[in-house]
């Protein structure tokens, strides 16, 4: 049986391309019907950074030409067309690249998180149309287990990959978490949306919104849940906030030491926190003088995201130290399949043996009582299975050493097992 | 009984300081070396714990009397306040104050004769155990509220700096760095009030002389109390209560370290 991943990514495909071949649950649910008729075991992982079908079948070509005809279907192009967008990778290389995009390694920020429960998505898909396998049910469970592996045992998702978590996770440094806190921004653009909705999405408690035009002020406040304010008010606002955006388009300093200064008197104490994400500056950088003030300009967010990024990178070389491992194992197991039929074989057949030397000894055995009976049957059963012990060893760890097939041939040559391998290997039980 | 204390405190010994290395390194490279940091404090924390029962088990009365044991079982009482909390992921960085600083005093107190055959004491057990227990339960704590401290104004000067990986080791917010040193502080405190009040009663009654390391007590008494005082009446934190806390510890490091072997015992 060979593993087949057909697929396109970020890196192949323009954002128009990646749009025409993106599956909705149902689309898919359809595709994988199709796509496993003859046996084959198929899973489709569809994102907003990739579409990858990936199949287990005897006939590695006639699975691939069904893949293309089934995103050629999708997408309304052509076999042509699409073929420099799409990529073909089989058997341990496809397996390899599937942990590589469980672990986060082939996503376009190292390490980021969602596509792992992307991937447990397309698996648990596969598990509902049952087109999963033997081998697909191996090979996603372990892609599984590398992407938590890679985010346990190294730093890899740890440090943020944009200006908006960046400016979040520095604010849960002076604070111990954002939950309940105050945040009060001024201007109401879309560099202001994209961090705010970052808090909000760690729990702040009360948003306001200062902006030069209240109606804008206003429509922001109430999509997210907040109040807003006029610009002549936001003297008393930062004597409550936590927490505080600027992002106006104003040409001077929206805030300056002074009224800073005067709202730390009635703070306190309380340490406040300025993300000042305007160009020009919003925030006078003398508050960074200031006990308690803690300053950063879209620079110093920016110097933060490039470090954190260039960690991510070097963690992803224990991260590919994981995928290494983990695809030998998946190697191994692979292995170990060839050898599967032949040891079923010559178990059955020793097992056939058994029952026909107890059918033919039926006449001496017919004094017996049932408990005698009993302990003849356990007797053979356990002959059997410690004769039996030592070859199935020796064959799976020739299997895992790349002799299996030699030695699967020679079972069956010395026992008469005749080739039953297209058998008991069935691609779906 | 000094063959079997030195089994168990060079291994003690060489777990803290094992620690103390791994997490300097961590602070490299985090992530690598922590898992062997937190080891080795664990295994010296045992050994040490080891010694210690040794100790009190081939004691004729209360062993850690005399200057070095008590330095000895000080050591014991910072390391576990450390283990139980300190070993968790945000608090790991303490590991970087309180493990040297053990390192130091545990090679001080065996240098002193403090982890061998226990002396004898002039002094009753049950006054030597709640004045010297006490008082030194409440230096652990007044030296883990340092450590805090410490690293609160490492952290803060970072923050305030925009120093190059801010973010790149893991710490807890000043805010829980803050608070964790005042509560250290506040349970520290009462246990000196009690420690020093029992340690004030016996010199009353034996008409003993007031000595300087009885004033310097006091005085770590005065700063701690203000550090409460001003803490919850007048509303002061961060910066200003580090430095408060670090000048208490100066203080319990004059008593504990400086002045307790020539003057006290």
């Amino acid at each position: 049986m060979r593993l087949v991943l057909v697929g396109t990514s970020y890196q192949r495909a323009p954002v128009e391309l990646r749009e025409l071949l993106a599956y909705d649950p149902v689309l898919r649910r359809a595709a994988l019907g199709r796509l496993s008729t003859g046996g084959a075991e198929a899973a489709v992982l569809s994102t907003c950074n990739r579409t990858e079908v990936y199949g287990v079948t005897a006939e590695p070509g006639e699975l691939e030409e069904g893949i293309y005809g089934e995103l050629s279907g999708l997408s309304g192009l052509s076999h042509s067309e699409l073929a420099p967008a799409l990529y073909t990778v089989t058997d341990e290389a496809a397996a390899v690249h599937l942990f590589r995009v469980a672990a986060g390694l082939d996503s376009m920020v190292p390490g980021e998180a969602q596509i792992l429960g992307q991937v447990r998505e397309a698996y648990e898909a596969a598990r509902e149309a049952d087109t999963t396998g033997p081998t697909l049910h191996r090979l996603f469970r372990q892609a599984l287990r590398v992407g938590k592996r890679v985010r346990n045992e190294t730093a890899i998702g740890e440090n943020p990959a944009s200006v908006s978590s960046a400016a979040a996770q520095l604010a849960e440094r002076v604070f111990a978490d954002l939950e309940g806190r105050r945040i009060l921004l001024l201007g109401a653009g879309k560099t202001a949306d994209l961090t705010a909705a970052n808090l909000i999405s760690r729990g702040v408690g009360e948003i306001v919104v200062a902006n030069r035009s209240p109606e804008r002020a206003e429509a922001f406040a109430r999509r997210f849940g907040g109040r807003a304010v006029g610009l002549d008010a936001v003297e008393p606002e930062l004597a409550r906030a936590d927490v505080v955006v600027a992002s106006t388009s104003s040409q001077g300093f929206v805030l300056s030491a002074a009224q800073v200064e005067r709202a730390m008197k009635e703070r306190r104490g309380r340490p406040i926190f300025f993300i000042d994400i305007a160009v020009p500056r919003d925030v006078d950088p003398a508050v960074i003088g200031l006990e308690g003030c803690y300053l950063y300009d879209i620079d110093d967010l920016e110097r933060v995201v490039a470090e954190s990024v260039a960690g991510r990178r070097e963690e992803a070389v224990r991260a590919e130290a994981i995928v290494s491992e983990e695809a030998d194992a998946f190697r191994a197991w692979q292995l170990s399949l060839d050898v599967v039929p032949a040891i079923s074989s010559l178990r059955a057949r020793a097992e056939s043996i058994r029952r026909e030397e107890l059918e033919r000894a039926e006449s001496r055995l017919a004094s017996l009582s049932p408990s005698q009976r009993r302990a003849v049957e356990a007797l053979t059963s356990q002959i059997v299975a410690k004769l039996l012990h030592q070859p199935t060893v020796r064959m799976k760890e020739a299997a895992a050493a790349a002799d299996g097939v030699l030695y699967a041939d020679a079972v069956r040559h010395l026992f008469g097992l005749g080739d039953d391998a297209d058998q008991a290997r069935k691609p779906r039980q | 009984m000094t063959e079997a204390a030195l089994l168990l405190f060079w291994p003690a010994l060489a777990g803290y300081a094992e620690a103390a290395v791994a997490y300097a390194g961590d602070t490299v490279r985090p992530g690598r070396l922590v898992r062997y940091a937190i080891w080795g404090v664990r295994l010296g924390w045992l050994a040490q714990t080891a010694l210690l029962v040794a100790q009190a088990a081939s004691a004729d009365g209360f062993p850690w009397g005399s200057w070095a044991a008590s330095l000895n079982l000080f050591v014991w009482m910072c390391v576990g306040v450390y283990l139980i909390w300190g070993c968790r992921a945000p608090f790991r960085l303490l590991g970087l104050v309180v493990m040297p600083l053990a390192v130091v005093l545990l090679a001080l107190a065996w240098i002193a004769g403090g982890v061998g055959e226990p002396a004898r004491s002039e002094f009753g057990n049950a006054f030597l155990a709640f004045h010297v227990g006490l008082i030194l339960g409440a230096f652990a704590g007044f030296t883990l509220a340092a450590a805090l401290a410490a690293l609160y104004l490492w952290q803060e000067r970072r923050l305030k700096r925009r120093a190059p990986g801010v973010l790149r080791l893991r710490s807890p917010s000043l805010q829980t760095l803050d608070q964790l040193t005042a509560r250290s502080v506040a349970v520290a405190l009462p246990a000196l009030t009690i420690g020093a009040g029992i340690g004030l009663a016996r010199m009353e009654r034996e008409g003993a002389a007031f000595d300087a390391i009885v004033g310097l007590t006091l005085l770590t008494w005065v700063v701690y109390a203000a550090f409460v005082v001003l803490r919850w009446e007048a509303g002061w934190r961060g910066r200003r209560t580090a430095y408060l806390a670090l000048a208490g510890f100066l203080l319990v490091v004059l008593v504990r370290v400086v002045l307790t072997p020539f003057v006290h015992f």
